[in-house]
């Protein structure tokens, strides 16, 4: 096995025992209300980049996906009863099958078109889920999430470090998919869909893979979100900073690499939460809105590739 | 099995209500080295297209070791063994040299290790320096080089060099005909699209020239430099 495979299981290994371990020694419930927040985004700014980086394909659609994690897992639990484990698999499945279809439907257009197309799916969802009655229409459901197992001292410890199970698997699902064939696959696809195709790369495919993949841990990014509000609406599920955020994240820490995507999170959406507190949610937007034009005019390679380029001048 | 491995019969290629290519037929020999020769826009791309995958023919049907592939999807026909290089490079940006051969390697396969495979491919074609630069950083020269490496790497039957020496010293263009000769050599037939003259001439077997999609001449090198057609396309009247 390579060294830096190692490292990154021991680093996932640390990762998991603080998930456990913290809600025990720090006291603040709080923090882990807030801590859930942030890897809510390391994993839609990690699924995202699968495809959107790794194959370069814009979506801009992640809010569709995480709004039918959302409304799925809030639909099974509080009808079926189905164990949490199982709304989080449920979401992951449906929304790779999301993402087939709208492969299946977007990809043989390029560029901008798939990008519009993409957006029109948010719509479609939304207007779905105003008009079932069943998933609370327009005025949304209460649920009542699960008792906290006796490993977790409550709720909010609970839900942290469930998110934060779904984001180690989503940043080991998108490390796999980085350093395997598909990576090279898709990287191949991102310079030239004619090169790789005239290579043996199967780019249909390979992209299809890459909108399942994407969309699986979108979705699966949301399925814990009813437990987390006790409560979904159709305009907080699909919400626009969803989306933008998506986008945003992986710009900002660079979109080559896992690392990317869960710096930008980390940084973003943490001086999100802050801000959320200490001046006001509705400045949210309009923050991130800068910052990714910000980043796109003076960095566009995000900032692993900033720090690439220090190191890169220091050795030379 | 027939002498032939490559046959396009009635191939042509419309865009809109434009006819850039055809009808063609044209027949490649295992092992021989043919030239493509043309002035610009005369189709010769779009040839390579339509043979390749990229293009589906509008009509007629592109037969390879005496099997209908005109239904098949570029990325097979690469693995049944037609491999082709760019006019302009397409390097995968983003990826080291080595890693650029990787990539069909992943769907082929080869005798022993594939890392092995990329590097003595690199170093038949003179990239052995370049291993882990970032494709990005390579010269005009060193792209081309990587362009015939990336095609070659996955031990095609027929390799299709699209202008392959177009902006080119003569010392490089010596370069990439030693490493053509070298692959024919091994039994892989070759087809050079080429405006350099002399390089095609030396080249190939058999030239074949198109003017405005069609095949207009087909003879040794110099059958073509004497033919009264390629004369005037190349020189008017
Ligand atoms: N995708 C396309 N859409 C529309 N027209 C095209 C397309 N590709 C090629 N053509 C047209 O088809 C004709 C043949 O082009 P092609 O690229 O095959 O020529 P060529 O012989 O390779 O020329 P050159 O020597 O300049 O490379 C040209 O008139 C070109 O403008
Ligand atoms: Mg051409």
């Amino acid at each position: 096995m390579r060294k830096t495979s190692i490292l990154f299981i021991a680093g996932i290994v640390i990762v998991l025992a603080l998930g456990f371990l913290l809600p025990w020694t720090v006291r603040n419930p709080f923090y882990f209300f807030v801590g859930y927040v942030v890897l809510q985004y390391v994993t839609i700014a990690t699924g995202w980049n699968i495809l959107g980086g790794y194959a370069g394909y814009i979506n801009f659609g992640a809010a569709g996906f995480f709004g039918a994690g959302v409304y799925l897992s809030a639909f099974l639990f509080t009808t079926f009863g189905l164990p949490l484990p199982l709304c989080i698999l449920a979401a992951a499945v449906f929304g790779a099958v999301l993402g087939l279809l709208m492969g299946y439907l977007t990809l043989r257009i390029q560029g901008v078109y798939f990008a519009i197309a993409t957006l029109g799916l948010v719509v479609v969802l939304e207007t779905i889920v105003h008009n079932i009655s069943a998933l609370g229409g327009a005025s949304g459901m209460a649920v009542y999430g699960p008792r906290p197992p006796a490993w977790s001292p409550g709720p909010s410890q609970y839900n942290f470090t469930i998110m934060l199970v779904i984001a180690v698997a989503a940043v080991s699902l998108a490390r796999f998919v980085e350093i395997s064939w598909i990576g090279r696959g898709l990287r191949a696809v991102r310079a030239s869909e004619d090169a790789a195709e005239c290579s043996g790369v199967p780019t249909l495919r390979l992209k299809l893979l890459a909108c399942a993949l994407s969309g699986a841990v979108l979705a699966m990014a949301g399925a814990p979100y009813p437990f987390y509000t006790s409560f979904v609406e159709p305009v907080t599920a699909f919400s626009l900073i969803i989306g933008l955020n998506a986008i945003a994240m992986p710009l900002i820490g660079g979109t080559k690499s896992w690392a990317g995507p869960v710096l930008g999170a980390l940084l973003l959406a943490s001086v999100q939460q802050i801000a959320t507190v200490t001046i006001s949610s509705e400045l949210n937007i309009l923050f991130v809105g800068l910052v990714l034009i910000a980043f796109v005019a003076f960095a566009p390679g995000g900032l692993s590739d900033l720090f690439g380029r220090r190191q890169g001048r220091a050795k030379s | 099995m027939s002498d032939t491995i490559l046959s396009l019969k009635g191939v042509e290629k419309h865009f809109g209500s434009f006819r850039a290519l055809g009808p063609v037929d044209l027949d490649l020999r295992v092992g021989e080295r043919l030239g493509i020769i043309g002035p610009n826009g005369s189709g010769k791309t779009t040839l390579i297209n339509c043979i390749t995958g990229v293009y589906r023919p509008d009509k007629g049907s592109v037969h390879f070791q005496d099997r209908d592939i005109s239904h098949i999807e570029a990325h097979k026909r690469a693995r049944l063994g037609i491999s082709r290089s760019f006019q302009i490079p397409r390097p995968f940006t983003g990826m080291t040299v080595l890693e650029n051969l990787l990539v069909p390697l992943d769907y082929c396969q080869v005798d022993g290790s594939k890392e092995e495979r990329a590097r003595s491919v690199l170093a038949s074609v003179g990239l052995s320096g370049r291993i882990s630069d970032p494709s990005e950083k390579l010269t005009q020269l060193e792209l081309r080089k990587l362009e015939l490496a990336r095609a070659l790497v996955g031990n095609p039957e027929v390799l299709i060099a699209d202008e392959a020496m177009a902006g080119l010293s003569e010392e490089e263009i010596d370069e990439v005909l030693a490493i053509l000769f070298a692959l024919n050599k091994s039994g892989v037939a070759v087809i050079m699209i080429e405006h350099i003259m002399h390089a095609v001439m030396r080249f190939s077997e058999r030239i074949v020239c198109f003017e405005t999609g069609r095949l207009i001449a087909t003879g040794t090198s110099s059958e073509i430099a004497e033919n009264p057609l390629v004369q005037k396309v190349y020189f008017g009247e």
